[in-house]
């Protein structure tokens, strides 16, 4: 059997796949943070929460009313999103003059509310989400067999991620974002909506959390508290990676994913916090970041 | 943008001093009068956990109010702390003045070793990357052997105070040792705002960069606070572990971090009062939520809502914002 460094190749493979997964969920989720956090100066803590409810609508879908996966896909977006322009115009647009701590705060709380609910209403364990028929089997490689859902999560959140680059990079929607980020009062004088753009924004954040729970939803249980274990890693990962480019946030969170399973092979009681020295390490060396802008 | 920064937490601006020594004295005086009192009227366990979260947000208040750094991970200190403390009165048999000195030691350690990381990010980082910091303590407090992992540290002896002198395991003698540390910590950070040391964090607060053009080392000061401030927060945690003779995963979890925030700006950011306020709001609701299936973080998330949205000054905050009108 090959080896590499004493591993087993294939105990190698599965858990650089399991990192690239654990990365996929990294890498949407911080890209989201640093869109909002771009426009609108809020770290939205609410994040992991948005995500859990995206994983929860999917599953609600499917329980209640018998839609499917691919359904869901593209209805528990948009519902997160609906309601995030909700809390946005509510509330959120309320703090923006303000030290964008409050922001933090605010979301914090909702976070704590929304899964508080879920707690209440469906206790602290998992529910299970089958993978969708279409997806279900594996495939074998030759070097590995590979679970043919989790390679879709990969493709999938490439592609995703891919498609918000591409959005923000190249639409005029992403023009005025960009716009926005860097000179908010002079994109408003040349008559674009601003207080709508930044609504938008937070729900294309939201959004793109909730799409992510979906996925997340056959290989995780789905479970109240799947939001908030996950959200302090993606700020370490928004921490190492630099807010300042949409790029930098993908790039992180794969490659901080894929670090995460290699630990796992090597030496397992440090893969939960190699995240955080790697963060420490940024800190020492790069304080702005790996991409991010300095000053 | 960290740099140009200055405007942290624009509209809590706190002051240092009232304006009426005498009334504030007076206010202190009755205070401790009615602390003195209580435990007559009220189940002593119960002010005790008062006092200890009293203590803990006043030393998260000294970082946030007085330095304008929102820390996000002071759990880290509360909880490491407890662990220590729990371990040395435990394992080592030591006196509860040692066991408890010894929690303060390790909150302050580890508060060096955050703080060196954490001052190099301001504003909205530096509350992200002491959050992380602090999950990693709660990982290695998860996976260390002496923590007991899902256990904790459990029947941790009071033991007796001074030598033999003082029986802890009577609830009254221990409440009283209790209030003689939050009062000796709530002095300290009294007296740390009012020291010159404590005039150029103010500096630090309304403006970094000037600070720095007249020559100060910021971040030798920010550090010097955050050190102090999980000192503190130690301090904290060590007495609680004493009181309620229990270590846990619970007192290092993130959950705690926001918990002694909201305590802090329910009360009033950079009021010395009001950490003592929302501490003993906070630990109510608790206490009444306790046996309830009702999770009572859907409370406190909404309490942290309504604070932000609606009165960012906190109770003691807006109470003097109208009195000074």
């Amino acid at each position: 059997m090959t080896t590499v460094f004493g591993v087993p190749l294939q105990a190698l493979l599965g858990q650089v796949l399991l990192g690239l997964i654990n990365g996929s969920f990294y890498a949407m989720l911080s890209l989201g943070l640093a869109v909002i956090f771009g426009l609108l100066r809020v770290i939205n803590f609410a994040h992991g929460a948005q995500y859990m409810l995206g994983a929860f609508v999917a599953w609600f879908l499917l329980e209640q009313l018998g839609i499917g996966y691919w359904w869901a896909l593209l209805i528990a977006p948009l519902v997160v999103a609906a309601l995030a322009v909700v809390i946005e115009r509510a509330a959120l647009s309320k703090l923006y003059g303000l030290d964008p701590l409050y922001g933090l705060l605010f979301t914090f709380g909702l976070a704590l509310v929304i899964e508080g609910l879920f707690r209440w209403q469906f206790g602290a364990a998992g529910q299970p989400y089958a993978t969708p028929d279409e997806l279900v089997g594996a495939k074998n490689l030759g070097f590995m067999v590979l679970p043919i859902y989790r390679g879709f999560v990969v493709v999938a959140s490439l592609a995703i991620c891919l498609a918000v680059w591409l959005l923000i990079e190249r639409t005029k929607f992403g023009a005025y974002l960009r716009a926005a980020t860097e000179d908010r009062t002079l994109v408003q004088v040349f008559g674009v909506n601003v207080p709508r753009l930044l609504t938008l924004t937070y729900a294309l954040g939201a959004g793109l959390a909730a799409l992510a729970g979906v996925l997340a939803a056959p290989v995780y249980q789905v479970s109240p508290l799947m939001g908030s274990n996950l959200i302090i890693i993606v700020f370490a990962v928004v921490v190492v990676g630099g807010m300042g480019s949409i790029g930098g946030a993908i790039l992180t969170g794969y490659a901080l994913g894929v670090l995460e399973g290699l630990t796992k092979v090597f030496y397992p009681p440090a893969s939960s916090i190699v995240i955080f020295v790697v963060m420490a390490v940024v800190l020492l060396v790069r304080p702005a970041g790996l991409f991010g802008r300095e000053g | 943008m960290d740099a140009r920064r200055t405007d942290v937490l624009p509209d809590v601006t706190p002051t240092r001093s009232s304006g009426r020594p005498a009334l504030a004295l007076g206010l202190t005086l009755v205070g401790l009068a009615v602390l003195i009192a209580a435990p007559l009227f009220v189940y002593p366990v119960f002010l005790m956990k008062i006092l200890c979260f009293a203590l803990f947000a006043a030393a998260f208040n000294l970082l946030v109010g007085y330095v304008g750094l929102l820390s996000f991970g002071h759990a880290a200190f509360f909880g490491g702390a407890a662990y220590a403390s729990a371990h040395a009165l435990k394992v080592w048999g030591w006196p509860p003045e040692a066991g408890i000195l010894f929690g303060a030691l390790v909150g302050a350690g580890l508060g060096l070793a955050m703080g060196f990381f954490a001052i190099r990010r301001q504003g909205i980082y530096f509350s992200m990357i002491t959050l992380a910091l602090a999950q990693m303590v709660f990982f290695v407090c998860l996976q260390a052997p002496f923590t007991g992992g899902e256990d904790g540290i459990q029947n941790v002896p009071r033991g007796h105070l001074l030598g033999g002198f003082v029986d802890l395991s009577s609830n009254l003698n221990l409440y009283y040792v209790v209030l003689g540390i939050t009062a000796f910590g709530l002095f300290a950070v009294w007296r740390i705002v009012r020291s010159p040391f404590g005039t150029i964090l103010e500096a630090i607060r309304e403006n970094e960069p000037r600070a720095v053009s007249l020559g100060y080392r910021v971040e030798r000061y920010k550090l010097g606070a955050f050190v102090m401030s999980a000192g503190l927060a130690g301090l904290a945690g060590g007495t609680k572990a004493l009181v309620f003779q229990l270590a846990t995963l619970t007192d290092v979890a993130w959950q705690m971090s926001g918990e002694v925030i909201l305590m802090t700006l329910l009360g009033g950011i950079g009021t010395f009062a009001g950490p003592v306020v929302g501490a003993a709001l906070v630990a109510a609701l608790e206490h009444y939520f306790a046996t309830s299936s009702f999770p009572v973080t859907i409370i406190t998330g909404l309490v942290f809502m309504a604070c932000v949205l609606l009165f960012r000054r906190g109770i003691v905050g807006e109470i003097q914002h109208r009195w000074r009108r």
